[in-house]
Protein backbone atom coordinates (compact mmCIF):
# COMPACT_ATOMS: atom_id res chain seq x y z
CA UNK A 1 0.00 0.00 0.00
CA UNK A 2 1.12 3.39 -0.39
CA UNK A 3 1.44 5.89 2.18
CA UNK A 4 1.22 9.66 2.68
CA UNK A 5 2.82 11.72 5.06
CA UNK A 6 2.71 15.16 6.07
CA UNK A 7 5.44 17.06 7.21
CA UNK A 8 5.46 20.34 8.68
CA UNK A 9 8.33 23.14 9.09
CA UNK A 10 8.36 24.23 12.10
CA UNK A 11 10.84 26.15 14.95
CA UNK A 12 13.29 23.58 15.90
CA UNK A 13 12.45 22.14 19.04
CA UNK A 14 15.87 23.23 20.84
CA UNK A 15 15.40 26.90 20.57
CA UNK A 16 13.67 28.43 23.02
CA UNK A 17 10.35 30.97 21.16
CA UNK A 18 10.64 34.56 21.86
CA UNK A 19 7.86 36.75 21.72
CA UNK A 20 8.05 39.51 19.61
CA UNK A 21 8.52 42.76 20.99
CA UNK A 22 5.30 44.38 19.68
CA UNK A 23 3.49 41.50 20.46
CA UNK A 24 2.39 40.16 16.87
CA UNK A 25 3.80 36.39 16.81
CA UNK A 26 7.03 34.57 17.85
CA UNK A 27 10.01 35.83 16.46
CA UNK A 28 11.25 33.46 13.41
CA UNK A 29 14.05 36.02 11.79
CA UNK A 30 17.02 33.88 11.66
CA UNK A 31 15.61 30.96 13.73
CA UNK A 32 16.62 27.29 13.13
CA UNK A 33 14.25 25.40 11.63
CA UNK A 34 13.48 21.52 11.45
CA UNK A 35 10.79 19.18 10.80
CA UNK A 36 7.90 19.08 13.64
CA UNK A 37 9.51 15.56 16.01
CA UNK A 38 6.57 14.18 16.18
CA UNK A 39 6.47 14.23 11.93
CA UNK A 40 9.79 12.62 11.87
CA UNK A 41 8.38 9.74 14.03
CA UNK A 42 5.50 9.53 10.96
CA UNK A 43 7.93 9.17 8.74
CA UNK A 44 10.06 6.82 10.17
CA UNK A 45 7.49 4.64 11.00
CA UNK A 46 6.25 4.88 7.02
CA UNK A 47 9.49 3.83 6.68
CA UNK A 48 9.70 0.92 8.72
CA UNK A 49 6.52 -0.37 7.37
CA UNK A 50 8.20 -0.39 3.74
CA UNK A 51 10.87 -2.28 5.07
CA UNK A 52 8.52 -4.87 6.71
CA UNK A 53 7.25 -5.04 2.95
CA UNK A 54 3.55 -3.83 3.98
CA UNK A 55 4.46 -0.44 2.27
CA UNK A 56 5.05 0.13 -1.33
CA UNK A 57 5.84 4.36 -1.91
CA UNK A 58 5.94 6.70 0.90
CA UNK A 59 4.42 10.05 -0.43
CA UNK A 60 5.74 12.98 1.88
CA UNK A 61 3.61 16.45 1.73
CA UNK A 62 4.00 20.15 3.31
CA UNK A 63 2.17 22.59 3.13
CA UNK A 64 4.28 26.18 3.94
CA UNK A 65 6.77 28.24 2.39
CA UNK A 66 9.10 27.47 -0.47
CA UNK A 67 11.75 26.68 2.31
CA UNK A 68 9.47 24.21 3.61
CA UNK A 69 11.02 22.21 0.56
CA UNK A 70 14.14 21.51 2.65
CA UNK A 71 11.70 19.77 5.19
CA UNK A 72 10.80 17.26 2.21
CA UNK A 73 14.05 16.78 1.45
CA UNK A 74 14.80 15.75 4.69
CA UNK A 75 11.97 13.28 4.61
CA UNK A 76 13.16 12.31 0.99
CA UNK A 77 16.77 11.86 2.64
CA UNK A 78 14.78 9.48 5.60
CA UNK A 79 13.49 7.26 3.32
CA UNK A 80 10.22 8.64 1.46
CA UNK A 81 9.80 7.79 -2.16
CA UNK A 82 8.60 11.12 -4.03
CA UNK A 83 7.26 14.87 -2.59
CA UNK A 84 4.51 16.99 -3.09
CA UNK A 85 5.10 20.59 -1.64
CA UNK A 86 1.97 23.07 -1.73
CA UNK A 87 3.53 26.57 -1.46
CA UNK A 88 1.85 29.48 0.24
CA UNK A 89 3.70 32.09 2.31
CA UNK A 90 0.12 32.36 4.45
CA UNK A 91 -0.37 30.62 7.54
CA UNK A 92 -2.50 28.00 7.03
CA UNK A 93 -4.93 26.92 9.73
CA UNK A 94 -4.80 23.19 10.51
CA UNK A 95 -8.88 22.85 8.61
CA UNK A 96 -7.46 24.19 5.76
CA UNK A 97 -4.39 21.78 5.91
CA UNK A 98 -6.91 18.83 6.41
CA UNK A 99 -8.78 20.03 3.51
CA UNK A 100 -5.51 20.12 1.05
CA UNK A 101 -4.41 16.51 2.48
CA UNK A 102 -8.02 15.26 1.79
CA UNK A 103 -7.28 15.97 -2.02
CA UNK A 104 -4.47 14.90 -2.38
CA UNK A 105 -5.48 11.62 -0.56
CA UNK A 106 -8.14 11.38 -2.94
CA UNK A 107 -5.66 11.70 -5.80
CA UNK A 108 -3.29 9.64 -4.49
CA UNK A 109 -5.83 6.67 -2.66
CA UNK A 110 -2.61 5.74 0.02
CA UNK A 111 -3.72 3.06 2.29
CA UNK A 112 -2.98 4.83 5.37
CA UNK A 113 -1.66 8.82 5.97
CA UNK A 114 0.57 8.74 9.36
CA UNK A 115 1.44 12.05 11.02
CA UNK A 116 1.96 13.90 13.69
CA UNK A 117 -0.15 14.44 16.29
CA UNK A 118 0.30 17.84 16.61
CA UNK A 119 3.39 20.35 15.26
CA UNK A 120 5.45 21.94 18.41
CA UNK A 121 4.40 25.70 17.08
CA UNK A 122 0.64 25.96 17.55
CA UNK A 123 0.40 22.79 19.62
CA UNK A 124 -3.19 22.70 18.07
CA UNK A 125 -3.59 18.61 17.73
CA UNK A 126 -6.09 18.64 14.99
CA UNK A 127 -5.10 17.87 11.69
CA UNK A 128 -5.30 14.36 11.78
CA UNK A 129 -8.63 13.85 13.29
CA UNK A 130 -10.05 16.31 10.80
CA UNK A 131 -8.99 15.07 7.78
CA UNK A 132 -10.09 11.47 9.11
CA UNK A 133 -13.39 13.16 9.58
CA UNK A 134 -13.59 14.85 5.98
CA UNK A 135 -12.17 11.65 4.46
CA UNK A 136 -15.29 9.63 6.64
CA UNK A 137 -12.00 7.29 7.36
CA UNK A 138 -10.75 5.93 10.69
CA UNK A 139 -8.75 7.59 13.14
CA UNK A 140 -6.11 5.89 15.83
CA UNK A 141 -4.48 9.57 17.05
CA UNK A 142 -1.61 9.17 19.89
CA UNK A 143 -0.14 6.06 18.66
CA UNK A 144 2.33 3.88 20.14
CA UNK A 145 2.31 0.97 18.25
CA UNK A 146 0.65 0.46 14.42
CA UNK A 147 0.19 -3.27 12.85
CA UNK A 148 -1.01 -3.39 9.34
CA UNK A 149 -3.29 -6.81 9.43
CA UNK A 150 -4.79 -7.59 6.54
CA UNK A 151 -7.24 -5.05 6.17
CA UNK A 152 -7.49 -3.36 8.88
CA UNK A 153 -4.94 -1.64 11.17
CA UNK A 154 -4.51 -2.18 15.14
CA UNK A 155 -3.57 0.83 16.95
CA UNK A 156 -1.95 1.35 20.24
CA UNK A 157 -2.89 4.66 21.63
CA UNK A 158 -1.08 6.62 24.62
CA UNK A 159 -4.06 7.93 26.47
CA UNK A 160 -5.06 9.44 30.04
CA UNK A 161 -5.38 6.37 31.90
CA UNK A 162 -2.73 4.09 30.20
CA UNK A 163 -2.92 2.26 26.31
CA UNK A 164 -6.33 1.55 24.46
CA UNK A 165 -5.74 -1.26 21.17
CA UNK A 166 -8.22 0.30 18.21
CA UNK A 167 -8.72 -1.76 15.46
CA UNK A 168 -9.51 0.43 12.35
CA UNK A 169 -10.57 -0.23 8.87
CA UNK A 170 -8.06 0.84 6.30
CA UNK A 171 -7.78 3.49 4.90
CA UNK A 172 -7.13 4.96 7.96
CA UNK A 173 -5.41 7.89 9.73
CA UNK A 174 -2.87 7.47 12.44
CA UNK A 175 -1.37 10.14 14.16
CA UNK A 176 1.82 9.92 16.34
CA UNK A 177 3.03 9.81 19.61
CA UNK A 178 6.60 9.98 21.30
CA UNK A 179 7.33 6.99 22.10
CA UNK A 180 6.14 5.26 18.46
CA UNK A 181 9.85 5.18 17.34
CA UNK A 182 13.00 6.81 17.13
CA UNK A 183 13.62 8.33 13.92
CA UNK A 184 16.94 7.65 12.30
CA UNK A 185 19.09 10.24 10.96
CA UNK A 186 19.78 10.30 6.57
CA UNK A 187 22.76 9.22 5.92
CA UNK A 188 25.44 11.30 3.56
CA UNK A 189 24.47 9.25 0.51
CA UNK A 190 21.12 9.23 1.16
CA UNK A 191 21.10 13.32 1.53
CA UNK A 192 22.94 13.28 -1.62
CA UNK A 193 20.35 10.66 -3.20
CA UNK A 194 17.48 13.12 -1.99
CA UNK A 195 18.61 15.85 -3.97
CA UNK A 196 17.37 14.33 -7.43
CA UNK A 197 14.05 12.39 -5.74
CA UNK A 198 10.37 13.46 -7.51
CA UNK A 199 9.39 16.70 -5.85
CA UNK A 200 6.01 18.22 -6.98
CA UNK A 201 5.35 22.35 -6.88
CA UNK A 202 1.54 22.84 -5.99
CA UNK A 203 -0.52 25.45 -4.70
CA UNK A 204 -3.90 25.50 -2.75
CA UNK A 205 -5.58 26.94 -5.61
CA UNK A 206 -4.71 23.73 -7.17
CA UNK A 207 -6.80 21.83 -4.91
CA UNK A 208 -9.44 24.24 -4.87
CA UNK A 209 -8.85 24.85 -0.87
CA UNK A 210 -9.43 28.33 0.14
CA UNK A 211 -7.13 28.69 3.21
CA UNK A 212 -8.98 32.18 4.43
CA UNK A 213 -7.93 32.06 8.45
CA UNK A 214 -11.32 31.53 10.89
CA UNK A 215 -9.24 32.47 13.89
CA UNK A 216 -7.20 36.45 14.19
CA UNK A 217 -4.57 36.75 16.18
CA UNK A 218 -5.27 39.73 18.28
CA UNK A 219 -1.91 39.63 20.51
CA UNK A 220 0.73 37.00 21.65
CA UNK A 221 2.46 37.60 24.99
CA UNK A 222 5.02 35.94 26.99
CA UNK A 223 3.31 33.72 29.83
CA UNK A 224 3.28 35.30 33.65
CA UNK A 225 6.70 34.68 34.76
CA UNK A 226 7.33 32.54 37.89
CA UNK A 227 10.15 33.65 40.38
CA UNK A 228 12.18 31.68 41.93
CA UNK A 229 11.79 30.83 45.23
CA UNK A 230 14.41 29.98 47.86
CA UNK A 231 16.43 27.21 48.74
CA UNK A 232 16.21 24.91 52.00
CA UNK A 233 19.29 23.49 53.93
CA UNK A 234 18.09 20.32 54.92
CA UNK A 235 14.54 17.87 54.88
CA UNK A 236 14.37 19.24 58.40
CA UNK A 237 13.46 23.37 57.14
CA UNK A 238 11.80 21.94 54.06
CA UNK A 239 9.03 19.85 56.41
CA UNK A 240 8.99 23.22 58.41
CA UNK A 241 8.64 25.40 55.56
CA UNK A 242 5.33 23.09 54.00
CA UNK A 243 3.91 23.11 57.55
CA UNK A 244 3.92 26.46 57.66
CA UNK A 245 2.29 27.23 54.30
CA UNK A 246 -0.29 24.19 55.59
CA UNK A 247 0.15 22.39 53.04
CA UNK A 248 0.91 19.18 54.65
CA UNK B 1 -25.67 31.07 23.60
CA UNK B 2 -26.30 27.49 23.85
CA UNK B 3 -23.15 25.50 24.54
CA UNK B 4 -23.04 21.19 24.71
CA UNK B 5 -20.26 19.69 26.52
CA UNK B 6 -19.41 16.26 26.37
CA UNK B 7 -19.29 14.60 29.21
CA UNK B 8 -16.36 12.17 30.27
CA UNK B 9 -16.66 9.17 32.14
CA UNK B 10 -15.04 5.71 32.92
CA UNK B 11 -16.52 2.99 34.53
CA UNK B 12 -20.11 4.46 35.49
CA UNK B 13 -18.44 7.47 36.84
CA UNK B 14 -18.16 11.35 35.63
CA UNK B 15 -14.44 12.48 35.04
CA UNK B 16 -13.24 15.73 36.99
CA UNK B 17 -12.30 17.27 33.77
CA UNK B 18 -16.41 17.54 32.62
CA UNK B 19 -15.94 20.08 35.98
CA UNK B 20 -13.71 22.16 34.74
CA UNK B 21 -14.98 22.14 30.89
CA UNK B 22 -19.07 23.32 32.21
CA UNK B 23 -17.40 26.22 34.40
CA UNK B 24 -15.52 27.25 31.00
CA UNK B 25 -18.73 26.49 28.97
CA UNK B 26 -20.47 28.45 31.95
CA UNK B 27 -18.73 31.45 30.55
CA UNK B 28 -20.07 31.60 27.20
CA UNK B 29 -23.84 30.95 28.19
CA UNK B 30 -25.89 27.64 28.93
CA UNK B 31 -24.57 24.81 29.28
CA UNK B 32 -26.13 21.14 28.00
CA UNK B 33 -24.53 18.55 27.95
CA UNK B 34 -23.80 15.09 25.94
CA UNK B 35 -23.36 11.58 27.87
CA UNK B 36 -22.32 9.13 25.11
CA UNK B 37 -21.69 5.60 26.67
CA UNK B 38 -23.11 2.04 26.90
CA UNK B 39 -25.16 1.72 30.64
CA UNK B 40 -24.75 5.48 31.35
CA UNK B 41 -28.09 6.37 33.36
CA UNK B 42 -26.08 6.87 36.24
CA UNK B 43 -23.56 9.19 34.43
CA UNK B 44 -26.79 11.07 33.05
CA UNK B 45 -27.92 11.42 36.42
CA UNK B 46 -24.71 12.68 37.90
CA UNK B 47 -24.47 15.19 35.01
CA UNK B 48 -27.83 16.49 35.68
CA UNK B 49 -26.61 17.29 39.39
CA UNK B 50 -23.79 19.48 38.10
CA UNK B 51 -24.74 23.07 39.34
CA UNK B 52 -25.64 24.77 36.07
CA UNK B 53 -26.84 21.65 34.04
CA UNK B 54 -29.59 22.23 31.44
CA UNK B 55 -30.32 19.73 29.22
CA UNK B 56 -28.85 16.52 29.33
CA UNK B 57 -28.80 14.66 26.07
CA UNK B 58 -28.01 11.06 25.95
CA UNK B 59 -27.02 8.34 23.65
CA UNK B 60 -26.55 4.72 25.24
CA UNK B 61 -25.76 2.43 23.01
CA UNK B 62 -23.21 -0.24 22.27
CA UNK B 63 -21.56 2.32 19.65
CA UNK B 64 -20.88 4.82 22.35
CA UNK B 65 -19.23 1.67 24.36
CA UNK B 66 -15.44 2.75 23.70
CA UNK B 67 -16.14 6.74 22.95
CA UNK B 68 -15.03 5.90 19.23
CA UNK B 69 -14.15 8.93 17.77
CA UNK B 70 -16.02 7.77 14.38
CA UNK B 71 -19.04 7.30 16.07
CA UNK B 72 -19.17 9.81 18.98
CA UNK B 73 -18.28 12.77 16.25
CA UNK B 74 -21.30 12.71 13.98
CA UNK B 75 -23.63 12.39 17.14
CA UNK B 76 -22.15 15.46 18.49
CA UNK B 77 -21.91 17.36 15.19
CA UNK B 78 -26.03 16.11 14.61
CA UNK B 79 -26.58 17.38 17.86
CA UNK B 80 -24.32 20.84 17.00
CA UNK B 81 -27.74 22.24 15.19
CA UNK B 82 -29.06 22.79 18.29
CA UNK B 83 -26.12 24.66 19.78
CA UNK B 84 -23.60 27.51 19.24
CA UNK B 85 -20.35 26.17 21.23
CA UNK B 86 -19.20 22.42 21.68
CA UNK B 87 -16.82 21.99 24.51
CA UNK B 88 -14.38 19.71 25.36
CA UNK B 89 -11.21 18.93 28.45
CA UNK B 90 -7.96 18.87 27.39
CA UNK B 91 -7.47 15.23 27.85
CA UNK B 92 -7.30 12.59 25.19
CA UNK B 93 -10.86 11.73 25.07
CA UNK B 94 -11.46 15.36 24.14
CA UNK B 95 -8.71 15.87 21.89
CA UNK B 96 -9.47 12.47 19.83
CA UNK B 97 -13.45 13.59 19.46
CA UNK B 98 -13.30 17.34 19.10
CA UNK B 99 -11.20 18.21 15.76
CA UNK B 100 -13.77 15.46 14.56
CA UNK B 101 -16.53 17.02 15.47
CA UNK B 102 -15.05 20.90 14.20
CA UNK B 103 -14.05 19.49 10.96
CA UNK B 104 -17.83 17.39 10.26
CA UNK B 105 -19.22 21.34 11.10
CA UNK B 106 -16.86 22.82 8.83
CA UNK B 107 -15.27 24.89 12.00
CA UNK B 108 -11.75 25.57 13.30
CA UNK B 109 -11.18 24.18 16.36
CA UNK B 110 -9.59 26.49 19.49
CA UNK B 111 -7.41 24.09 21.65
CA UNK B 112 -6.54 24.05 24.79
CA UNK B 113 -8.00 27.70 25.92
CA UNK B 114 -6.81 29.08 29.36
CA UNK B 115 -9.11 31.98 28.81
CA UNK B 116 -12.44 33.28 27.91
CA UNK B 117 -12.52 37.07 26.81
CA UNK B 118 -15.83 37.31 25.37
CA UNK B 119 -17.74 34.68 23.07
CA UNK B 120 -15.52 34.57 20.04
CA UNK B 121 -12.28 35.66 21.59
CA UNK B 122 -10.24 33.46 23.36
CA UNK B 123 -6.41 32.67 24.88
CA UNK B 124 -4.23 29.27 24.59
CA UNK B 125 -0.88 28.16 24.79
CA UNK B 126 1.56 27.56 21.71
CA UNK B 127 5.01 27.14 21.40
CA UNK B 128 5.18 24.57 24.72
CA UNK B 129 3.37 27.40 26.67
CA UNK B 130 6.38 29.97 25.82
CA UNK B 131 3.68 32.26 24.23
CA UNK B 132 0.00 33.02 25.30
CA UNK B 133 -1.91 34.06 22.22
CA UNK B 134 -5.40 35.58 22.27
CA UNK B 135 -7.57 34.13 19.24
CA UNK B 136 -10.72 35.46 17.98
CA UNK B 137 -13.08 33.40 15.70
CA UNK B 138 -14.80 34.26 12.85
CA UNK B 139 -16.65 31.10 12.35
CA UNK B 140 -20.87 30.65 13.51
CA UNK B 141 -20.26 27.83 15.52
CA UNK B 142 -17.13 27.64 18.15
CA UNK B 143 -15.44 24.02 19.24
CA UNK B 144 -13.15 24.33 21.66
CA UNK B 145 -11.10 22.34 24.02
CA UNK B 146 -10.12 23.79 27.27
CA UNK B 147 -7.37 23.09 29.77
CA UNK B 148 -8.83 21.52 33.57
CA UNK B 149 -6.07 23.36 35.36
CA UNK B 150 -7.29 26.84 33.96
CA UNK B 151 -10.99 26.54 34.89
CA UNK B 152 -12.19 25.27 38.98
CA UNK B 153 -14.26 22.76 38.85
CA UNK B 154 -18.05 23.36 38.67
CA UNK B 155 -19.97 22.09 41.84
CA UNK B 156 -20.69 18.23 41.56
CA UNK B 157 -24.23 18.62 42.69
CA UNK B 158 -27.08 21.26 43.02
CA UNK B 159 -28.02 21.06 39.00
CA UNK B 160 -31.34 19.83 37.85
CA UNK B 161 -30.85 19.20 34.48
CA UNK B 162 -33.05 17.18 32.43
CA UNK B 163 -32.09 14.19 30.85
CA UNK B 164 -33.48 13.34 27.24
CA UNK B 165 -32.22 10.21 24.94
CA UNK B 166 -31.18 11.22 22.09
CA UNK B 167 -32.01 8.34 19.18
CA UNK B 168 -29.49 6.76 16.77
CA UNK B 169 -26.44 4.43 17.66
CA UNK B 170 -25.28 3.79 14.37
CA UNK B 171 -21.79 1.37 14.11
CA UNK B 172 -19.79 3.68 11.49
CA UNK B 173 -18.20 0.59 10.97
CA UNK B 174 -14.81 1.88 10.82
CA UNK B 175 -13.06 1.39 14.03
CA UNK B 176 -14.02 -1.27 16.67
CA UNK B 177 -12.24 -1.58 20.15
CA UNK B 178 -9.81 -4.55 21.01
CA UNK B 179 -8.58 -3.87 24.50
CA UNK B 180 -6.68 -1.28 26.79
CA UNK B 181 -4.34 -1.13 29.25
CA UNK B 182 -5.18 1.09 31.89
CA UNK B 183 -3.45 1.02 35.69
CA UNK B 184 -5.57 0.13 38.29
CA UNK B 185 -4.19 2.69 40.99
CA UNK B 186 -5.26 3.52 44.71
CA UNK B 187 -3.93 6.86 44.16
CA UNK B 188 -5.77 10.01 42.99
CA UNK B 189 -6.09 10.94 39.29
CA UNK B 190 -2.44 13.46 37.93
CA UNK B 191 -4.58 15.76 36.48
CA UNK B 192 -7.11 16.31 39.58
CA UNK B 193 -4.79 15.41 42.65
CA UNK B 194 -3.85 17.86 45.38
CA UNK B 195 -0.15 16.88 45.86
CA UNK B 196 2.01 15.28 43.03
CA UNK B 197 5.16 13.90 43.68
CA UNK B 198 7.07 13.12 40.22
CA UNK B 199 9.93 11.62 39.48
CA UNK B 200 12.57 12.52 36.52
CA UNK B 201 16.08 10.21 34.76
CA UNK B 202 17.67 10.66 37.70
CA UNK B 203 15.89 7.95 39.70
CA UNK B 204 18.15 5.41 37.15
CA UNK B 205 15.47 2.56 37.02
CA UNK B 206 12.33 1.64 37.30
CA UNK B 207 12.88 -0.59 40.36
CA UNK B 208 14.16 2.72 42.36
CA UNK B 209 11.22 5.06 40.99
CA UNK B 210 8.97 2.77 42.73
CA UNK B 211 11.29 2.49 46.10
CA UNK B 212 11.94 6.19 46.02
CA UNK B 213 8.47 7.81 44.68
CA UNK B 214 5.85 5.35 46.02
CA UNK B 215 6.37 5.55 49.00
CA UNK B 216 6.65 9.33 49.99
CA UNK B 217 3.41 9.52 47.47
CA UNK B 218 1.57 7.21 49.42
CA UNK B 219 2.36 8.82 53.26
CA UNK B 220 1.32 12.23 51.40
CA UNK B 221 -1.56 11.05 49.78
CA UNK B 222 -0.34 12.42 46.11
CA UNK B 223 -0.76 10.88 43.01
CA UNK B 224 2.37 9.79 40.92
CA UNK B 225 4.23 11.97 37.67
CA UNK B 226 7.04 11.65 36.14
CA UNK B 227 9.16 13.45 33.40
CA UNK B 228 9.12 12.68 29.69
CA UNK B 229 13.18 11.60 30.38
CA UNK B 230 11.64 8.99 33.14
CA UNK B 231 8.71 7.71 30.72
CA UNK B 232 11.25 7.12 27.85
CA UNK B 233 13.99 5.55 29.81
CA UNK B 234 10.88 2.52 30.83
CA UNK B 235 11.15 4.30 34.62
CA UNK B 236 7.22 4.99 34.86
CA UNK B 237 4.33 4.65 32.09
CA UNK B 238 3.48 6.63 29.80
CA UNK B 239 0.54 7.82 31.71
CA UNK B 240 2.40 9.19 34.29
CA UNK B 241 3.79 11.63 32.45
CA UNK B 242 3.61 15.47 32.54
CA UNK B 243 4.60 17.91 30.43
CA UNK B 244 3.59 19.68 27.09
CA UNK B 245 3.32 16.50 25.25
CA UNK B 246 1.71 14.50 28.11
CA UNK B 247 -0.50 15.77 30.97
CA UNK B 248 -0.95 19.66 32.19
CA UNK B 249 -1.37 19.68 35.71
CA UNK B 250 -1.76 22.35 38.43
CA UNK B 251 -1.82 20.83 41.81
CA UNK B 252 -1.55 22.67 45.52
CA UNK B 253 2.23 21.12 45.50
CA UNK B 254 4.47 19.69 42.74
CA UNK B 255 7.02 17.70 44.49
CA UNK B 256 9.89 17.34 41.31
CA UNK B 257 12.35 14.56 42.24
CA UNK B 258 15.40 14.86 40.53
CA UNK B 259 13.31 16.61 37.44
CA UNK B 260 16.16 18.97 35.60
CA UNK B 261 13.46 20.81 34.39
CA UNK B 262 13.24 20.80 30.81
CA UNK B 263 11.24 23.48 29.04
CA UNK B 264 8.50 21.31 27.90
CA UNK B 265 8.30 19.55 31.26
CA UNK B 266 7.87 23.21 32.97
CA UNK B 267 4.85 23.75 30.51
CA UNK B 268 3.27 20.96 31.96
CA UNK B 269 3.72 22.12 35.78
CA UNK B 270 4.60 25.30 36.36
CA UNK B 271 1.13 26.55 37.05
CA UNK B 272 1.47 24.62 40.15
CA UNK B 273 0.61 26.39 43.57
CA UNK B 274 3.73 25.68 45.28
CA UNK B 275 6.70 23.85 43.61
CA UNK B 276 9.04 21.83 45.59
CA UNK B 277 12.25 20.20 44.12
CA UNK B 278 14.86 18.24 45.23
CA UNK B 279 18.02 17.66 43.04
CA UNK B 280 22.06 17.69 42.97
CA UNK B 281 22.43 19.70 40.62
CA UNK B 282 21.90 23.31 42.25
CA UNK B 283 21.84 24.97 38.47
CA UNK B 284 19.04 22.33 37.37
CA UNK B 285 16.56 24.70 35.36
CA UNK B 286 13.66 23.73 38.08
CA UNK B 287 15.33 25.49 40.76
CA UNK B 288 14.19 28.39 38.90
CA UNK B 289 10.56 27.85 39.08
CA UNK B 290 10.37 26.28 42.46
CA UNK B 291 8.96 27.51 45.62
CA UNK B 292 11.16 25.50 47.97
CA UNK B 293 14.85 23.73 46.49
CA UNK B 294 17.03 21.38 48.20
CA UNK B 295 20.30 20.20 46.62
CA UNK B 296 21.24 16.86 47.59
CA UNK B 297 21.28 13.27 46.88
CA UNK B 298 17.87 12.50 46.57
CA UNK B 299 18.42 8.66 47.14
CA UNK B 300 19.23 9.89 50.73
CA UNK B 301 16.91 12.95 51.19
CA UNK B 302 13.99 11.25 49.58
CA UNK B 303 14.19 8.51 52.28
CA UNK B 304 13.75 10.72 55.33
CA UNK B 305 11.57 12.84 54.15
CA UNK B 306 9.44 9.90 53.78
CA UNK B 307 10.30 9.25 57.26
CA UNK B 308 9.96 12.54 58.89
CA UNK B 309 6.56 13.62 57.32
Amino acid sequence: MKLLVPVKRVIDYNVKPRVKADGTGVDLANVKMSMNPFDEIAVEEAIRLKEKGVATEIVAVSIGPAKAQETLRTALAMGADRAILVTTDDAVEPLAVAKILAKIAEEEQPGMVILGKQAIDDDSNQTGQMLAALLGWAQGTFASKVEVDGEAVNVTREVDGGLETLRLKLPAIVTTDLRLNEPRYASLPNIMKAKSKPLAQKTPADYGVDTTPRLTTLGVREPSKREAGIKVQSVDELIDRLRTVGVI
Amino acid sequence: MKTLVLVEHEGGHLKDATLSAVTAAARLGEVHLLVAGEGVGGVAEAAAKIAGAGKVHVADGAAYAHQLAENVAPLAAGLMQGHDAFVAASTTTGKNVAPRVAALLDVMQISDVIGIEGEDTFQRPIYAGNAIATVKSADSKKVLTVRGTAFEKAAAEGGSGQIEAVPGGEESGLSSFVGAEIAASERPELTSAKIIVSGGRALGSSEQFHQYIDPLADKLGAAVGASRAAVDAGYAPNDYQVGQTGKIVAPEVYIAIGISGAIQHLAGMKDSKLIVAINKDEDAPIFQVADLGLVGDLFKLVPELTEKL
